[in-house]
């Protein structure tokens, strides 16, 4: 027989190379202007989406949580935590990477990275709740949505962000906001949170070396 | 991400983790219910294969479907090249119906590099004579990597008819690359004189080897390459370098077995063998298409001169 530690010590391996690639991803080209929400906001909003998911839904049955890789799947896994301690029910929860259904792939000098798709249950007949951090243009909802369907046939999806920040170009409404920001276009909004970046925030800043 | 994909020489080894990565996510792709992304909606990647393959071929037609690109598959039997058409004709041919991609496997060595030179679409090598085949190591790396903890210091005998094997090759370079550590093995007869330089042991003798091993890598016998008399017969072939139940005994409990296929049952490989769990080569297959999906997302999916110019487009439009 193989032994079974080589592959639990490989996947810890890999597992934290993924975190390292995320952490580089928010330090490169931002500049604060200013902070949005704090850990209590960020706390209280989760809190009052989660209220807001269950009433609509009417409670935790046939409700499934799929995160968009890289930070909704955290908010999704704190809804889900919320939603429990309320309900006293869990809920599964997915984590969902939109690269391969990108609009603007072969546009860029490089192939986007890819991060880890696991939805390791059925969504056939579900009511499913994308959850993301930042909704802007709307691209990586809609890139969502055909990729949640080849996952099988929802009963409904409904969207929960924690921010809005405005500017869409495709027909896409969020059905549960954490707050709602508008931003001009060239500015950048950013979530932080404790499991990737080591701290909750919100974020309002410019893209370093872009326009002031 | 190079262009082409010719020697898996031209990898650097954070390259070679970003595949293997990527992979990682592709290999999710296959188990779902619906096998297909988007990712190269309305490429073209053609499959030039100018020497008969089973798996290669449908392996990367597969890679290239579940991508939804198209694919063209082109084989020398029936076709232009049997009227004589250069291979640098059909390449244009191809280039000029809008191929995005050729994938190509060649009796000849260094058939890939020239096709390279005459194409502006990009190039993966899927064999070229007893040169490359740069897919297939990487597919054997990822293999590996689902039960080893790391590359470092892995030790990988690759066993049998070296000389003629594109596969060891590739797969001995590769593992220098991330780290690991190959043994040729096999009759003198069979193992090329330049392998002192590939940074690999050699040896002779299978059974000192053995125990040794992490990995147990069998290759094929390919006597369509042999033209002469490597060795006195199969059966004293089988007898020495072949792996047979006494064999595997000898292997640490925690080594795997692999083959790239397709198997001699009963010459590199006693059939019963290649049946027990420790072979991982239908993984080897599985994997492959993984791989090579990663490999057409990489090459395909990132394009500097476009980018540059939907730059230049967004720039005057703003």
């Amino acid at each position: 027989m193989r032994s079974a530690e080589p592959v639990g010590r490989f996947l810890l391996g890999r597992a934290i190379g993924r975190a390292a690639r995320r952490e580089e991803a928010i330090v490169s080209g931002f500049v604060e202007r200013a902070r949005l929400m704090d850990e209590g906001e960020i706390r209280r909003a989760l809190t009052r989406i989660a209220h807001e998911v269950l009433e609509r839904n009417k409670g935790a049955a046939d409700l499934v949580l799929v995160g968009i890789a890289n930070r909704g799947d955290r908010l999704a896994e704190r809804l889900a935590a919320e939603i429990e301690r309320i309900e006293g029910a869990g809920v599964p929860v997915g984590v969902l990477d939109i690269t391969f259904y990108r609009d603007d792939i072969g546009l860029r000098a490089e192939a986007p990275e890819v991060h880890e798709t696991r939805i390791p249950f059925d969504v056939t007949r579900r009511n499913v709740v994308l959850v993301d951090d930042v909704l802007f243009t709307g691209r990586t909802i809609r890139a969502a949505l055909d990729a949640l369907v080849d996952f099988g046939r929802p009963r409904s999806i409904q969207l929960a962000v924690l921010i809005d920040r405005g500017h869409r170009e495709l027909p896409i409404r969020p059905d549960f906001v954490g707050k709602n920001v508008p931003t001009r276009h060239d500015e950048d909004v950013r979530v932080l949170l404790v499991e990737v970046d080591g701290e909750d925030a919100v974020q309002v800043g410019e893209p370093e070396g872009g326009a002031a | 991400m190079n262009k082409h994909l010719l020697s898996v020489r031209d990898l650097s080894r954070e390259e070679v983790v970003r595949i293997l990565d990527t992979a990682e996510s592709f290999r999710e792709v296959g188990t779902r219910v619906i096998k297909k992304v988007p990712a190269l909606r309305g490429r073209t990647v053609v499959n030039l294969f100018y020497e008969n393959s089973t798996r290669t071929r449908i392996s990367f037609e597969l890679a290239a479907k579940r991508l939804s690109a198209d694919v063209i598959n082109f084989s020398a039997s029936g076709s232009s090249v049997a009227k004589g058409e250069s291979l640098k004709d059909t390449a244009l041919t191809l280039e000029a119906m809008g191929a995005d991609a050729i994938v190509i496997r060649h009796s000849s060595s260094g058939a890939p590099y020239a096709l390279s030179s005459w194409v502006g679409a990009s190039v993966l090598n899927a064999g070229d004579g007893t040169h490359e085949h740069p897919t297939q190591a990487l597919l054997d790396l990822f293999t590996m990597r689902e039960h080893f903890a790391s590359f470092e210091g892995l030790r990988v005998g690759i066993v049998g008819d070296v000389r003629h094997s594109r596969v060891a090759r590739s797969l001995a370079f590769a593992l220098g690359t991330v780290g690991g550590q190959a043994t040729l093995v096999g009759p003198p007869t069979l193992i090329p004189p330049e392998a002192s330089g590939w940074g690999v042991e050699v040896s002779h003798d299978l059974d000192e080897v053995l125990p040794k091993l992490d990995v147990c890598y069998m290759l094929r016998v390919q006597r369509e390459r042999q033209r002469q008399q490597f060795f006195p017969s199969v059966r004293e072939y089988a007898r020495l370098f072949g792996l047979s139940r006494a064999r595997v005994g000898r292997l640490p409990e925690h080594a795997i077995l692999m083959h790239p296929g397709p198997m001699n049952r009963g010459v590199e490989i006693e059939s019963e063998v290649a049946d027990l769990p420790r072979a991982v080569i239908t993984d080897q297959v599985t994997n492959g298409i993984a791989v090579r999906m990663s490999l057409l997302y990489l090459i395909l999916g990132g394009d500097a001169s476009r980018a540059a110019e939907a730059e230049a487009k967004e720039a005057a439009g703003a």
